[in-house]
């Protein structure tokens, strides 16, 4: 089993015609993913990459059945992007897009809770449910088909702890990167309660960074509720406080945010706390045995 | 993105934030002509982008423009040293000439947006002046906390709700309700990050002004306004901070000895956590985006050969969807152009990686290649040190 996507997903690609939507779009078919559909406003009618482009996303959701959608257009117009999915019906919004500001995240936010859906980022390698589907940016090949939930805050970071776990012989039953930005949409917490009610997923990486409380609300739900072991790695211990690190939300501000208070809320709550990156696939395997 | 006090005043007081009267001045002449037109009393304040100034000598009063002329002579090009400047201080270009006012009350208002809440907070407390995080750390019940509706804004009522635990009466109670609106205004429309008072001034006479003011603002949207973009500062940022970001490149210098070259920001910042477990410090974060284009890691060696602390450097890219014989015929291109000036541990994994380390070794140059993260930094820790 997997979370969220699975063989049945049928992807729509909003802003497919644009270089990032062509190329990973590609990579998506490659992978086996079902793109039944593409959007682009003004090509309505036209075919790319052999699947057909409609002016809005309504019209791929009713001509095609489309019910997970696929993000590629330019920061500014993004959030429009997703509140046209949402209104659209479609269930599961994967945004790539980074550098959206975030007043419009807010605003975005606001209007899909009116909605039946769920967001995936902004500024995120998107989810993947090895052998199954994968709607996103991140190198489908290192991924291998097990019982290893993934849930993490940037991207690069997240293919290092699956190459891990795949290299001691562990597969991943769906990876999620959340997004490196302040706002986003699905959080550590609304994961962990799939991953909890997923029979196929024995344990879940839980990979953060700096900035936010995200991470401390998780020790917590952790802590009262989630009944399968949790590995977990936060990244900027080394981060000075007042600086960017990259993502919009790494920022340690006021005092908060830092490596060290996460980590030790993780740790009480009973997580397996990697305190190196290098330490994370063998703490999946020391928790497991 | 960060501005001085002057220019968030400039900004403020565009959407009818009350602030004191004041000009900015770059010598000590101007500085006594300002004193002329608005004295005898003025605060002399250094334009940093650091807080304490106060502590450092960055804020003095001078009773006549021949005293204002005196201290703008030394203010202006000293090395302004406060507890967030660090010990390099900070050269003052500019100074703020402000009336002096007579203050009866200090307080506290901060707009921020909440992670959590996913929407701006307005904060207000009577404990002005001070710290705000040590008030917000011992005493939070002294900090009074109104969230924006982002459909509505702040309404009205909210900032009532404020201007009474704030125990503002009669005209000044309006002036604050005004004060608060004026300021969400000013903080909404500019895509700002943060907008903090501190402190907000009540006058003998019970009129409310900004004494004090800080804005940062989103990075995402500042297409949105060339006007804020206009007022950054360059020199109050680190030169190799400033090259990067021309070449779209995320760095941070920090005090290390460690170069450290990564895709991706949440690995980057994994790799100087693994340099500090294996005992050595990294000299930057520097992330050359996901992607890693051979122009971003060419420009990303020019800055290892103009940064003098980088003794050892660390390359550590996970090639996703960019393959690694791609990254290493990058690294080897940029090597040969810029010169291996300081050992340099390569780690690749992913994508044809095999392929990419065989490039590597027989480039001719001489990498240190490793197989792990671990590897690699139990590698250039030590040669950072030789």
């Amino acid at each position: 089993m997997s979370i969220i996507i699975d063989e049945k997903t049928r992807v729509v690609v909003q802003g497919i015609t644009g270089g990032e939507g062509t190329f990973h779009t590609q990579k998506m078919q490659e992978y086996g993913t079902t793109v039944v559909a593409g959007v682009t406003p003004g090509k309505g009618g036209t075919t790319h990459l052999n699947v057909p482009v409609y002016n809005s996303v309504a019209d791929a959701v009713e001509k095609e059945g489309a019910d997970a959608s696929a993000i590629f257009v330019p920061a500014f117009f993004a959030s429009d992007a997703i509140m046209e999915a949402a209104d659209a019906g479609i269930k599961c919004i994967v945004c790539i897009t980074e550098g959206i500001p975030t007043f419009d995240m807010i605003k975005a936010k606001l209007f899909l809770k009116e909605k039946d859906c769920c967001l995936i980022g902004p500024n995120t390698p998107g989810i993947i449910s090895p052998g199954k589907c994968k709607i996103g940016i991140m190198p489908g090949h290192i991924h291998t088909p097990g019982t290893i939930g993934i849930i993490s805050r940037s991207g690069t970071l997240t293919y290092e702890a699956v190459d891990q776990v795949t290299k001691l012989g562990y597969g991943q039953s769906t990876a999620v990167g959340i997004g490196g930005d302040p706002i986003v949409g699905l959080q550590f917490i609304d994961l962990l309660k799939f991953f909890k009610d997923d029979k196929d997923t024995e344990a879940v990486i839980l990979i953060g960074e700096i900035g936010g409380t995200a991470e401390e609300e998780a020790a917590e739900y952790v802590k009262k509720e989630f009944p399968k072991p949790v590995v977990s790695f936060i990244a900027g211990q080394t981060a000075p406080p007042g600086r960017r690190m990259g993502h919009a939300g790494a920022i340690i501000s006021g005092g908060k945010g830092t490596a060290k208070e996460k980590m030790k809320a993780l740790e009480e709550a009973g997580v397996h706390v990697a305190k190196s990156p290098a330490e994370i696939g063998q703490k999946v395997k020391n928790a497991l045995e | 993105m960060k501005i001085h006090e002057y220019q968030a005043k400039q900004i403020l007081s565009k959407y009818d934030v009350q602030i004191p009267r004041g000009e900015v001045a770059d010598n000590p002449s101007r500085a006594r002509e300002i004193a002329d037109k608005i004295g005898p009393r003025v605060v002399l304040k250094a334009q940093v982008h650091a807080g304490g100034r106060g502590k450092g000598g960055g804020i003095k009063l001078a009773k006549n423009p021949q005293e204002t002329e005196k201290i703008a002579k030394e203010m202006i090009g000293m090395t302004l040293v406060t507890p967030q400047t660090g010990p390099k201080g900070k050269l003052v270009k500019r100074i703020l000439v402000e009336e002096a006012l007579d203050i009866a009350r200090e307080l506290y208002i901060g707009i921020v947006i909440d992670r959590a809440k996913e929407t701006p907070v307005v904060m207000a407390s009577s404990e002005g002046g001070v710290e705000i995080e040590k008030v917000a750390a011992e005493t939070p019940e002294l900090i009074f906390k109104e969230y924006i509706n982002p459909a509505t804004g702040f309404l009205p009522f909210q900032a009532r709700n404020l201007a009474f635990k704030l125990c503002l009466e009669g005209d000044t109670f309006k002036q604050g309700v005004k004060f608060l609106i004026s300021l969400y205004k000013a903080f909404r429309a500019t895509d700002a990050s943060l907008a903090e008072i501190n402190p907000l001034l009540i006058t003998e006479q019970g009129n409310v002004l900004a004494l004090d003011a800080k804005m940062n603002f989103d990075d995402n949207a500042l297409l949105r306004h060339p006007d804020i973009k206009e007022m950054r500062d360059l020199d109050e940022e680190d030169p190799l901070e400033v090259e990067a970001s021309s070449f779209n490149l995320n760095y941070i210098k920090l005090d290390g000895n460690v170069g450290c070259m990564v895709n991706g920001a949440g690995l980057a910042m994994a790799t100087m956590d693994i340099i500090m477990h294996s005992g050595g410090m990294p000299a930057n974060f520097l992330d050359v985006g996901g992607g890693v284009s051979e122009e971003a890691v060419k420009n990303a060696f020019k800055i290892f050969v103009s940064d003098k602390d980088v003794k050892a450097a660390l390359v550590n890219i996970f090639g996703g969807i960019v393959r690694c014989d791609l990254v290493a015929n990058g690294i080897v291109k940029a090597a040969k152009e810029f010169g291996l000036k300081v050992p340099m541990v390569v780690r690749l994994e992913g994508t044809n990686v095999e392929l990419g380390k065989k490039i590597l070794k027989e480039s001719g140059l001489s990498f240190y290649s490793a197989e792990t993260m671990k590897e690699a930094a139990e590698k250039v820790v030590p040669l950072a040190k030789q």
